[in-house]
């Protein structure tokens, strides 16, 4: 204890006393690994490990196609996002040149198929909090089904194909190439 | 003492000060009761409120937020300093505000690690902890179109605390990050389930895992009971109601950091993980709605940067024609709200005033028309333009719309 009660000055100090005495709490070496918390279960990384990844890694089992995303997509996602996507208070998710009506709603030039560049994103977002009011609801088969809509109704799958684990992250979106890393670096250029 | 009879106690809803009340049991309380019943002519005639367990604001002090359906603005222009009082910390939610038991509530670290660990909030807050006064601010922080604008309306999504908890470089050390580990996933436990992925390097510079605020928990608003918090960046990224951090060599391109939190910056390119904030000021007096007098006026703002400190702050009270150097109020902190202010003396003449940052990077907050020439004529996430007053002759101050 006596090497902790004269820390106050350690700086001060160090010229005119031992090492020994000088130590103050911030010397001593931090241990690398303090010992807490507790290993984590199978069960809890199931239940908690949702996310999906742009590689596939984290989709799940299942397969889902556009014409049966299209029946939950009316039941379940058009009060807010429109019929066939094109707006409504939630936002449009469908581009809107795709289909013949156009609906006025949030960002209809920010859509899945105009602005979205990885395909998984959209299972990854729609399985943790759509639908909104309900968010967690959905089966997988369900989000597989309502991706395969989207991903249709935007004009970059076709009708008949299957989205799987497997198909899912081989989809190119048309936004892809757009994006670029932040280029800011501070300093006097205004960018 | 003033007698507080019962219809007195009935009208709660309309309770507006504190004063003292006898319960049942003879115990003397504070009760809520309006203000005309309570106030005394002479306050040296009568004796004050006795101590109380938790202080309140003085009722004559109408200090709001300003709620949206996605987020509540900070009044800047009613605040003074650089420190925002919790309750006035600005919110932003894409899902509302969790209502979360903390003795539930556990972090999970995982992925890219040595041992996969699970943390409670007892074991988070036995760790050394750090604390730090840093600004925290939406990267969608800005608004322009009307005269009728304040600081609150234009950029009220930015505040300032002193946050505490455990440096996510000792959780990263306990756990073994992985060398070949270069981002993390954060996820918090709202119904958003908001994610966001963040460079490790982050993670060892100087990400906090935050579990007090000002002195005390957290606010729920702010994240209760846990949350990331990163100087400096976008607030999006500085998840609340923190479950989950997964460690990842790739960023998982969620949705928070792909169809939003990302700027159009011409060519058709989208920037994407545009994590710092650049330097901001904004004259926070005179500023819309309260209007001046013709004489001296102390011109005060607030200046910040995600990237260093406040170097320099200038003001110009000539529509920019000549500029000053302002007075910075100590301390001035790295990556947080910094007071400025110049005296002014205004003889009644209209004019415009308004305020530059510049960083300690050199970098010098730019006008709106700059940004857009830099972004090919966009707007969107990232604007901190220079923002100007109109001063009247009649003293009334306007904000001074951008226009493309
Ligand atoms: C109660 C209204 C509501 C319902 C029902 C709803 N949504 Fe949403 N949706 C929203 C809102 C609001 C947002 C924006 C949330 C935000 O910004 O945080 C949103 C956002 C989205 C987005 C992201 C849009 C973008 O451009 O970033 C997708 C995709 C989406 N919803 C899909 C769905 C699907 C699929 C369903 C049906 C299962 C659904 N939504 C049901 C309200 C709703």
């Amino acid at each position: 204890m006596v090497g902790l009660m004269v820390s106050f000055r350690p700086m001060a100090r160090v010229s005119l006393t031992s090492s020994a005495q000088t130590r103050s709490l911030d010397t001593i070496p931090t241990p690398v690994r303090f010992g807490f918390g507790r290993p984590v279960t199978a069960t809890e990384l199931t239940r908690l490990d949702i996310d999906v990844q742009p590689d596939g890694k984290g989709l799940p089992a299942g397969a889902g196609t556009a014409v049966q995303g299209k029946v939950i997509f009316a039941v379940k996602c058009a009060a807010c996002h429109g019929t066939g996507g094109t707006g409504g208070l939630g936002g449009a998710l469908v581009t809107t040149s795709m289909t013949t009506t156009a609906v006025v709603g949030k960002r209809p030039d920010k859509t899945i198929g105009t602005y979205w560049p990885y395909a998984t994103t959209v299972f990854d977002y729609i399985r943790r909090a759509m639908p909104f009011n309900e968010p967690g609801s959905l089966t997988d088969e369900e989000v597989y089904h309502l991706t395969a809509y989207l991903l249709h109704a935007n004009g970059i799958i076709d009708e008949k194909a299957t989205i799987t684990a497997q198909t899912l992250p081989k989809v190119v979106m048309p936004a892809q190439k757009l994006f670029i890393p932040d280029d800011r670096r501070g300093g006097p250029e205004i960018r | 003492m003033k007698k507080i009879n019962r219809r007195t106690w009935l009208s709660g809803a309309t309770t507006a000060a504190v004063a003292i009340a006898q319960t049942a049991t003879g115990k003397a309380v504070q009760v809520g009761v309006p203000i005309e019943q309570f106030w005394s002519d002479d306050p040296t005639k009568q004796p004050g409120t006795p101590p109380s367990q938790v202080g309140t604001r003085s009722p004559f002090e109408k200090l709001v937020k300003s709620p949206s359906e996605i987020s509540s603005r900070t009044p800047l222009q009613d605040l003074h300093g650089i420190l925002t009082p919790s309750d006035l910390h600005f919110e932003r939610h894409h899902n509302g505000v969790p209502a979360i038991d903390p003795a539930k509530h556990e972090l999970l670290i995982h992925g890219m690690v040595d041992k996969p660990l699970v943390f409670t909030l007892a074991d988070l807050k036995r760790f050394p902890s750090v604390s730090r006064i840093a600004f925290l601010e939406c990267s969608g922080n800005f608004r322009t179109g009307k005269e009728t604008l304040s600081p609150q309306d234009i950029c009220g999504l930015t505040s300032q605390s002193e946050w505490t908890g455990v440096s996510l470089a000792t959780l990263f050390r306990e756990v073994g990050v992985k060398p070949g580990a270069r981002w993390f996933l954060a996820e918090g436990g709202d119904a958003a389930l908001m994610t966001r992925s963040i460079p490790v390097q982050k993670g060892w510079d100087d990400a906090i895992i935050a579990y007090a605020q000002n002195g005390e928990a957290l606010r729920p608003e702010q994240g209760y009971p846990v949350r990331l918090f990163l100087p400096g960046w976008e607030g999006n990224t500085s998840i609340k109601w923190l479950r989950r951090l997964e460690l990842g060599d790739a960023p998982w391109q969620t949705r928070e950091e792909t169809s939003k939190y990302t700027e159009a910056v011409g060519d058709g390119k989208i920037r994407q993980f545009s994590f710092d904030i650049d330097a901001r000021s904004i004259i926070t007096f005179p500023a819309y709605p309260a209007p001046v007098q013709r004489g001296w006026i102390e011109i005060r703002g607030l200046a910040w940067s995600g990237r260093g400190t406040i170097e320099r702050v200038e003001v110009s009270a000539d529509a920019g024609k000549s500029w000053q150097v302002a007075t910075l109020q100590q301390p001035v902190l790295d990556k947080a709200h910094t007071r400025f202010r110049l005296l002014w003396h205004w003889n009644g003449d209209e004019t415009e005033i308004m305020s530059r940052a510049i960083d300690s990077t050199g970098y010098v907050q730019p006008t709106f028309r700059q940004l857009l020439d830099a972004r090919g004529g966009n707007s969107g996430y990232h604007m901190n333009p220079i923002t100007a007053w109109q001063i009247k002759r009649d003293g009334r101050v306007l904000h001074r719309p951008e226009t493309r």
